[in-house]
């Protein structure tokens, strides 16, 4: 779809913006929630990348990931549980001038929204999309997500939970037209940075799964990944991540990993005792669906009268 | 048989014959309901349409309404398997369905021993049967057809056996294909319709297909045309009165489609469901053109919440729906409502609940459409009346979402959605189309729910608008779209959103009354029942009865006047498609009498006693019935 009014004003001027330019209100997450930690990196992209407010859209479904948008200073759209993913659909089919983020949680995305995700995928739109993995339902207290590990004691699980968990990174590859999934963890901020802002260049779903500590309800449950640097495999590629000095002086497990090699992706998304954190998939050929559906044509009063005239003459007697 | 050959053949046998005047007596008729049926997949729907084509190309009324099996193949020669079209040719303007069938061409005895069942068939009715079962190998199918025919006949049915196959067999013409247009030539011919106008229409109809499908069937068509001049001794002539304007004929869906065309909405996400889709078949077929898209979702609620995030980024979104798809997407509506974010739904009602009857007209969502969501949703509720309100409640729906950000409703259902009629062809302006969206910066101080103290009203925020950046949400929240702590703002925004319905409310006329302005009892309608309960009233009116009508296109908010009009009758009944109890059943009393929808909306709200009289037979009421449900009435 084009308007004239949405193409004309685009890239008139640039702009310089600080932190503040995209900060509203204070966070009301727990202190030690991993949300803060998304929060500062997305921020530093936005600033980073000059990204105009107006031009910028988070889009959000409901839990406590979900109340992302509220403190960012730009157009927001805090919606209903599970459905952030095709609301943002609609939106970037709208408007593929203006730049869609969503954030939403393992409940939102895994469990009650999880149908829109496989297509979501599928339909490949360009949307940066961060999935709050905290492994628990916070807003409502503490009750077993579906990425909860087996034997998560909660509000309804008390004896534990009974599924094994579901793997957002395995799921996700395993979905048609899957063209971006990388995994990134509260506590390293600058790998999150890194992996957020190639999310975001990336043209088409980007799916980054963040696991993200939940102090309140589930404080202990990524101990065993934060505690040990070893079981942190952090994955680089001269086509994807760079390791600074610095990361890679602390976590020394490394693993050079092509995103292009699907294979490869599917093995390390499932393995069990390590935590990969990186880029596990990237392919900058699938088609977007928002320009696949694109009209080519321009889109006028005269045109529409054309069209329309055109349909009813068919019908004339 | 090449084609030039089988067009001679044709030619030779009745090609001339078909230029001179029929020999038979010509009775000349004020109007006429025609039925052609057959089993799934064997064309009679095609004849029907293109007979009702060729009937308003000649200025004529008609209503032609689907006749649809359940199944998508129910099995062949079976009772409840008639496929086909029902169309009602008039002198005047035709407004419904009328009563009963005066006239009925059947591919087999089956098919219409259904329609028979289903009391469809006038008493005396002419039936052309095609005769082919009489000789079947199947010795179950031949005695089964010489058993039925007997029986038709005894009972008072013209039975003409007519050797349809045999004579498409003639042509060397697949009869499974060809047979309709045979059909459709002989009811020219009994109709005394222009057979060139048959033969445009034809062209028309198969103008995708190649020239030579064009041909073969209008060898078809002269070929029935010729044996119902040379074999029939009677024929019809129903004079026709050309309308002064160009019109155009289409169903309830397209018009639907081509309202979102000429709405100049740009987005139509949708998910598939009977009777529903054809609209966004159509669609899809004729949107981009004009740079609009269809977006097929992977399901209801996400297409609800594609059409809603579109519309909150850009100009108002439509999506089409039927009852079960109106159910899921209840949650979605509710942010819209509550976000303020302009959209139209449209429902084509269906039988319910469940899975209900899908291809059967009903009325009963209307409650759904009014109170559906949770918690306090005001949203407004359009029923189109008519094939041309279809049409033009969609550019008014569009206007109504942008102007008040607010959900617009529009409930059609299974009648209106296929049936076809004709009217005047709409004349294109641009004040239909939505304009262009705001993207001006907005000014200091302004806030994205500016609610105005009065209407209700606030100016909407589109992104890409500088300095208009804020969070939209589903939470309660206050001007500044912060979400709300303070009970005092939730009872504002409340507020504000219902007064919406009331500002809007002040910019509708009262609804026009059909009959008198007074009398003995007034019925009060919406939707598909228009046509039929109007002619009821005329019917009535000729027989001395004091009963008028008033039709309701507002269901929310209510059209002004319309207490004024009840009080001025002594009785007011509302004749729905829906479910209501009849107080003659032995346990219903005044107490736990369920009332149907329109009659619990009015009682409430004008504290009238306002009777109600309704059938859900997944049929479109017929004036006969309404009469005599009225005369009951004025009886008590």
């Amino acid at each position: 779809m084009k308007s004239s009014a949405t193409d004309c004003l685009l890239e008139l001027y640039d702009e310089q913006h600080e932190l503040e330019d995209y900060q509203s209100g204070v966070p009301r997450w727990c202190t030690g929630c991993g949300d803060n930690a998304i929060l500062t990196a997305v921020q530093r992209l936005c600033r980073d990348e000059a990204l105009r407010p107006e031009k910028t859209v988070f889009v959000s479904g409901i839990g406590c990931s979900s109340r992302f948008p509220h403190y960012m200073k730009t157009y927001g759209l805090h919606t209903l549980h599970g459905r952030a993913l095709p609301i943002a659909e609609g939106v970037k089919m709208a408007r593929p001038d203006l730049t869609v983020f969503v954030n939403t949680g393992d409940g939102d995305c895994c469990s009650i929204g999880a149908a829109h995700w496989i297509h979501a995928i599928r339909y490949n739109m360009n949307l940066t999309v961060f999935l709050h993995d905290n492994q628990i339902y916070g807003l409502t207290k503490k009750q077993a997500s579906p990425t909860s590990p087996i034997g998560t004691k909660s509000n309804t699980t008390p004896r534990g939970s009974y599924l094994d968990a579901l793997n957002p990174l395995s799921v996700t590859l395993g979905v048609a037209n899957v063209s971006f999934v990388a995994q990134a963890v509260d506590w390293i901020p600058e790998s999150l940075f890194e992996i957020v802002k190639a999310a975001y260049h990336h043209k088409g779903f980007s799916f980054v799964r963040i696991l993200q500590r939940c102090p309140e309800w589930l404080p202990k449950s990524l101990d065993p990944w934060m505690h040990d640097p070893d079981r942190i495999q952090l994955l680089h590629h001269e086509n994807a991540l760079h390791l600074s000095a610095g990361l890679s002086k602390v976590y020394k497990n490394q693993l050079e990993h092509d995103p292009l090699d699907m294979n490869r992706a599917r093995e390390i998304a499932s393995s069990e005792h390590i935590c990969p954190v990186g880029i596990l998939y990237q392919n900058k050929d699938v088609p977007r669906y928002e320009e696949t559906r694109h009209s080519n044509v321009l889109r006028t009063n005269d045109l529409v009268r054309k069209g329309f005239e055109a349909e009813l003459d068919k019908y004339t007697v | 048989m090449t084609l030039t050959k089988l067009k001679k053949t044709a030619t030779g046998t009745s090609g001339e014959k078909s230029v001179e005047k029929p020999a038979g007596k010509v009775t000349t008729l004020k109007e006429h309901i025609i039925e052609i049926i057959s089993d799934s997949g064997e064309g009679a729907q095609r004849c029907g349409q293109s007979f009702g084509a060729i009937a308003a190309r000649m200025g004529n009324g008609i209503w032609t309404t689907e006749i649809i099996p359940a199944e998508i193949r129910p099995p062949a020669r079976s009772v409840a398997g008639a496929s086909g079209n029902r169309i009602r040719i008039g002198s005047n303007y035709i407004t419904n369905g009328g009563d009963q069938t005066d006239l009925v061409v059947a591919f087999n005895e089956q098919v219409l021993l259904g329609r028979v069942r289903d009391r469809e068939l006038k008493p005396g009715c002419i039936i052309f049967l095609e005769s082919m079962w009489r000789k079947h190998p199947d010795l179950n199918i031949s005695m089964a057809y010489v058993e039925t025919h007997a029986r038709l006949v005894a009972a008072g049915y013209k039975v003409r056996e007519t050797p349809m196959e045999e004579q498409c067999q003639l042509l060397n013409a697949d009869p499974k294909r060809g047979k309709n247009m045979f059909a459709l030539g002989m009811l020219c011919y009994v109709y005394s319709f222009d057979l060139q106008m048959a033969r445009d229409q034809i062209a028309l109809t198969f103008g995708k297909k190649s020239q030579a499908v064009i041909e073969a069937n209008v060898v078809l068509l002269e070929a029935g045309h010729a044996w119902a001049a040379a074999n029939l001794d009677f024929s019809f002539c129903i004079p026709a009165t050309p309308a002064a304007q160009p019109q155009i004929v289409i169903n309830g869906n397209t018009a639907v489609a081509l309202g979102v065309m000429a709405s100049g909405m740009e987005i139509c996400a949708m998910y598939p469901i009977t009777p529903a889709t054809s609209a966004s078949h159509y669609l899809s077929e004729v949107f981009e053109k004009v740079g609009g898209m269809v977006h097929q979702a992977e399901d209801e609620i996400a297409a609800c919440s594609f059409a809603i995030g579109a519309s909150y980024a850009s100009k108002c979104t439509v999506t089409i729906t039927s009852g079960p798809g109106y159910s899921l997407k209840q949650e979605a509506i509710g942010l819209a409502v509550m976000a303020e974010i302009p959209l139209v739904v449209v429902n084509v009602q269906r039988g319910g609940p469940s899975t209900g009857q899908p291809t059967k007209v009903e009325q009963g969502d209307l409650m759904a459409a009014i109170f559906g969501s949770h918690g306090d949703a005001p949203k407004v509720v359009m029923a189109p009346a008519t094939i041309e309100d279809c049409f033009y409640s969609i550019i008014t729906a569009r206007r109504i979402a942008e102007t008040f950000n607010m959900v617009v409703v529009v409930l059609t259902d299974a009648s209106l959605s296929s049936s076809q009629q004709p009217f005047n062809r709409p004349q294109f302006t641009e004040s239909w189309l939505a304009p262009p969206i705001d993207q001006s910066p907005v000014p200091e101080g302004a806030r994205p729910y500016d609610w105005d103290a009065t209407t209700g009203l606030a100016r909407r925020f589109i992104p890409g608008q500088p300095g208009g950046m804020h969070t939209v949400t589903g939470l309660a929240h206050d001007r500044d779209s912060h979400v709300a702590y303070d009970p005092d703002i939730n009872q504002e925004s409340l507020r504000a959103r219902s007064l919406k319905l009331a500002a809007l409310q002040k910019t509708l006329t009262p609804p026009e009354v059909i009959g008198g302005n007074d009398g003995d009892l007034l019925i009060v309608g919406w939707g598909s029942t228009k046509g039929a309960i109007e002619e009821a009233v005329e019917t009535l009116r000729e027989g001395g009865h004091k009963v008028s009508s008033i039709h309701l296109r507002f269901l929310q908010p209510m059209q002004p006047g319309i207490k004024e009009i009840m009080r001025r009758f002594k009785k007011v009944l509302a004749v729905e498609v829906n479910w209501s109890d009849s107080p003659d059943e032995e346990i219903i009393d005044a107490d736990n009498r369920r009332y149907s929808s329109m009659a619990i909306l009015l009682r409430s709200r004008y504290l009238v006693d306002v009777d109600c009289w309704t059938e859900v037979r997944g049929q479109p009421v017929k004036p006969s019935t309404i009469c005599r449900v009225v005369l009951a009435k004025l009886k008590k």
